[in-house]
């Protein structure tokens, strides 16, 4: 996969070049000012080194000038890279609207994911080269933390939270897929390999294995199994708030604050539904903690954020899918 | 030998007796800094065999030599003995305790008794540490991060815990003590600008041990009490947040760096004007970098978590905040590298130090710029470069200069010259040995290999193997000193009061000092290292 004795990492992602000049930046920078500093030093200390004892070298209190030039001139310097580290950082930072996402689950020890389609995998991820792939990255348990060396691109996974990463990969391959949190025991075997491929490979990879049901219809199934279908009906006559659409969109709560309804937010209400009730209805729902895992809260809130867009008719999903929920029901 | 010894002082402060009592309830500032000299040395050791053993279990990559569990008990307790056990107290408790009040011409620290009372408090803390980390052990890293620590682990979080929180307050004590000594106890014409650097530099320390030390205690506090009662404090399940224990914990324990690292630069400061035989250049721009580190380091502790999921934009508030934290301490690089110039430079083994300080400090605080990058934080945060990058300023910079003081006033504190050739030896080892296990973790940092792995991908072994001989060397280094400077005590030379021709109250009084230190209150009429002083040399040639 690599040579015995590498000296930089393999560079495998859009944004890798990007990270590399800079690291490249750097290093020239701080290397130029470390070799200046030690030859000053060890001249200064060799031509200068004591002859005789009764040397009395001369009263030398300090220049302004200089203090002046050595605290300006390493500002400037690191105003630079400040500057090109934050523009690298606003890119690593910033999914592309066209990405395709991938949920991530760290669990002790082991990452869980799932493919848009539906497919899941453990400590593997396939991806097809060139296309940009939008990580939701959340834990079941401890903190993780999901790194690519040659994507140059690490996030944690915190137990409680979405946190977003992104990557476009642009060279086929299979790569190291470290935890770079600590996490315990078997830190250092959670480990696995994102296999970039082909975009035809890719279409081939996922034809592979049994079809799989997208987020979206697994949440609709949990919604129907769950029972939340019963209060949180498809028109605005249920004991719950209406569903339809409020993804995304700011919602006014029993407290008068107002929050917008992202993934967090649909996460904490279906676990501990009391922290946060949406004004006008009363805090009757049972909380969800420990009954649902994480994938399928993602479900859910891959559901929910489905019905966000103006949907064809209620309900949305077609009906094979639905029969198909039933019949898994009663299984 | 008798004669040699019959040349010491006929009254000192080690000849008030030797029983045990005479130690255990001395309240001499100097006894008391002995006494934390034995036992940081003893934790250094256990601290060091831990490391020993994280080297040993990474020379394969497939974790053969040792299980997973013992390997992260190992890397635990190396951090949590060297951080909180050695590094912490190191240079304040020992040489700072011993020299604060010599260098300001006082008979003692402004509260002998609260400062016996630190040791006591620091014993009761490290042996309940050691007690946790050898029954049962600790496996959660010296960071404690939640909520493993708090729900997962399955070790004596909470009695370790419980011995670091005791411990602070063996810091916050001496910080105390320190700040009301400076201020209170400095002899008639010693005025704020003629301290010795080393004064300014643990006066900048002791605010943040008072300041900084309560969080972490409080923090810590809440991770045993959140484990032993299952509080939610910072265990998502119970409505509590993880990313605020890292937040409360970093607030202190990245000032906790400079709790570190500044002592040392204050022993760099007195040495380097010493064996220049020079006024130090930039004196109030070395003093007042103390300060606006102490200050500026408490606005950077985010910068830990620039991957754990914050906005954009107050990563780079942290991120700016790092850049400006960095400018004090190159003005010190600068102004020391300055004050050789045209000096008298005198290459024995302090100096050495300070060469191997300065080279190896640097190297850790420019690396800092890359990990106060938010771009390339990203990649190398949580890989070796981290840990690469914090053994050069601990151990390249806080130990260099812990060592390079130790060699410098060994005179003073002992009365006798340790043999010169041999702490040459020693130096050149340990800067060969760090630099050999250190630096190839900043290229297995880049390449991706992540900290805290018990077994790691094949391609990393070659640089595994070479940082592992690395350390063998390192470890010889160390052994050197303990060897002989333990030697001078029996057969060392009596060294006189100031074998260095260096400036400073130290130095006026005898070797060692009596316990009252000064038979008078000396009086300061001089700038700080007055040096060039020739008609006085004249005189006495």
């Amino acid at each position: 996969m690599s040579p015995a004795f590498p000296l930089a990492p393999e560079r495998a992602s859009s944004v890798a070049p990007e990270v590399d000049a800079l690291f490249l930046f750097i290093l020239g920078v701080t290397g130029i000012v470390a070799l200046g500093i030690w030859v000053v030093m060890l001249y200064f200390a060799i031509r200068y080194r004591r002859r005789s004892e009764d040397e009395r070298p001369p009263v030398i209190h300090g220049s302004l000038a200089l203090e002046l030039t050595w605290t300006i001139i390493p500002l400037l310097l690191m105003g630079v890279m400040f500057v090109w580290g934050s523009k690298v950082f606003f890119h690593l930072s910033r999914p592309p609207d066209d990405a395709m996402t991938v949920s991530v689950v760290g669990k002790r020890w082991m990452w869980k994911l799932q493919h848009p389609t539906g497919q899941r995998e453990v400590n593997e991820l396939h991806v097809p080269v060139g296309r940009a792939v939008k990580l939701v990255i959340t834990s079941e348990d401890t903190i993780h933390s999901f790194f690519v060396p040659a994507f140059r691109i690490k996030k944690d996974a915190v137990p409680g939270r979405y946190n977003l990463a992104w990557f476009q990969a642009t060279k086929t391959g299979a790569y190291h897929l470290f935890c770079a949190e600590y996490c315990g025991t078997e830190h250092s075997k959670m480990i696995g390999r994102v296999v970039v491929m082909e975009p035809e490979e890719y279409q081939v990879w996922l034809a592979g294995g049994p079809a799989p049901e997208s987020p979206v219809l697994q949440g609709e199934k949990l919604f129907t199994d769950l029972n939340c279908i019963t209060c949180h009906r498809m028109d605005d006559a249920g004991r719950g708030p209406l569903l339809k659409g409020i993804f995304g969109r700011t919602v006014k709560l029993a407290s008068g604050e107002e929050i917008v309804a992202d993934a967090a937010y649909v996460r904490e209400s279906i676990l501990t539904p009391a922290a946060k009730v949406v004004a006008g209805y009363q805090p009757v729902m049972p909380a969800f903690q420990g009954q649902v895992n994480e994938e399928q809260v993602l479900a859910l809130i891959a559901y929910i954020e489905s019905l966000r867009t103006p949907t064809p008719s209620t309900p949305a999903p077609p009906a094979a899918a639905r029969t198909q929920a039933r019949g898994a029901s009663t299984r | 030998m008798t004669s040699d010894r019959n040349t010491l002082p006929a009254d000192h402060y080690l000849k008030h007796g030797w029983d045990l009592k005479s130690w255990l309830l001395t309240t001499d500032h100097k006894r008391i800094g002995l006494m934390y000299l034995v036992s940081i040395t003893l934790m250094f050791a256990i601290g060091s065999l831990y490391a020993g053993l994280v080297r040993w279990n990474l020379l394969v990559p497939d974790g053969s030599h040792m299980s997973a569990e013992a390997y992260n008990k190992a890397f635990t307790g190396h951090g949590v003995v060297m951080v909180f056990f050695f590094l912490i107290p190191s240079i304040p408790a020992t040489l700072g305790n011993f020299l604060i009040p010599l260098m300001i011409g006082a008979k003692d620290l402004a509260f002998p008794r609260i400062n016996l009372l630190s040791w006591y408090i620091y014993i009761v803390g490290a042996a309940l540490t050691m007690w946790a980390l050898l029954t049962g052990g600790l496996e959660t890293g010296w960071t404690f991060y939640t909520p493993y620590s708090t729900v997962f682990a399955e070790s004596n979080v909470a009695v370790a815990a419980v011995g670091i929180f005791i411990a602070g307050f063996s810091s916050i004590l001496t910080g105390l003590n320190f700040i009301v000594t400076i201020h209170k106890m400095r002899a008639p014409g010693l005025t704020w600008f003629r301290l010795p650097l080393f004064v300014w530099a643990h006066y900048a320390t002791s605010i943040i041990q008072v300041l900084g030390t309560p969080v972490v205690a409080i923090t810590i506090l809440l991770v045993a009490l959140e484990r032993l009662f299952h509080f939610g404090f910072f265990d998502p399940n119970r409505g509590g947040d993880p990313i605020l224990f890292q937040h409360l914990f970093w607030f202190y324990s990245h000032p906790a760096v400079y709790i570190m690292i500044l002592p040392s630069m204050g022993v760099i400061s007195e040495i380097v004007t010493c064996f220049s035989r020079k006024r130090i250049f930039g004196y109030t721009f070395i003093a007042m970098s103390s300060l606006a580190i102490a200050a500026i380091g408490f606005l950077v502790w985010a910068h830990h978590m620039f991957v754990s999921g914050m906005t954009v934009y107050s990563a780079m508030v942290f991120s700016a905040l790092t850049y400006l934290v960095a400018v004090p301490s190159a003005i010190k690089t600068f102004n020391w590298t300055a004050t050789l110039f045209r000096g008298s430079v005198q290459w024995d083994t302090p100096m050495i130090y300070v060469f191997c300080f300065i080279g190896l400090f640097l190297v850790g605080g420019l690396t800092g710029l890359f990990l106060g990058n938010l771009g390339l934080d990203v990649h190398l945060t949580d890989t070796y470069f981290i840990v690469a990058h914090f053994h050069y300023i601990m151990v390249g910079g806080a130990i260099m200069g812990y060592l390079g003081g130790l060699h410098f006033w060994w005179p003073k504190i002992t009365g006798r010259n340790y043999i010169e050739s041999w702490g040459k030896v020693s130096s050149l080892l340990v800067f060969v040995g760090f630099n050999l296990t250190f630096f190839p973790q900043f290229v297995l940092g880049y390449l991706g290999m992540p900290r805290r792995y018990h077994a790691y991908p094949e391609e990393f072994q070659i640089l595994n193997v070479l940082s592992t001989a690395g350390a063998t060397i390192l470890g010889f280094g160390y052994i050197f000193p303990f060897s002989y400077l333990t030697h001078s005590l029996l057969r060392g030379k009596p060294a006189g009061d100031n074998p260095w021709g260096a400036k400073g109250l130290e130095w006026t009084t005898q070797s060692p000092p009596k316990t009252h230190n000064f038979d008078e209150v000396p009086v300061v009429t001089e700038e700080p290292y007055h040096y060039a002083a020739e008609h006085e040399d004249h005189a006495r040639g």
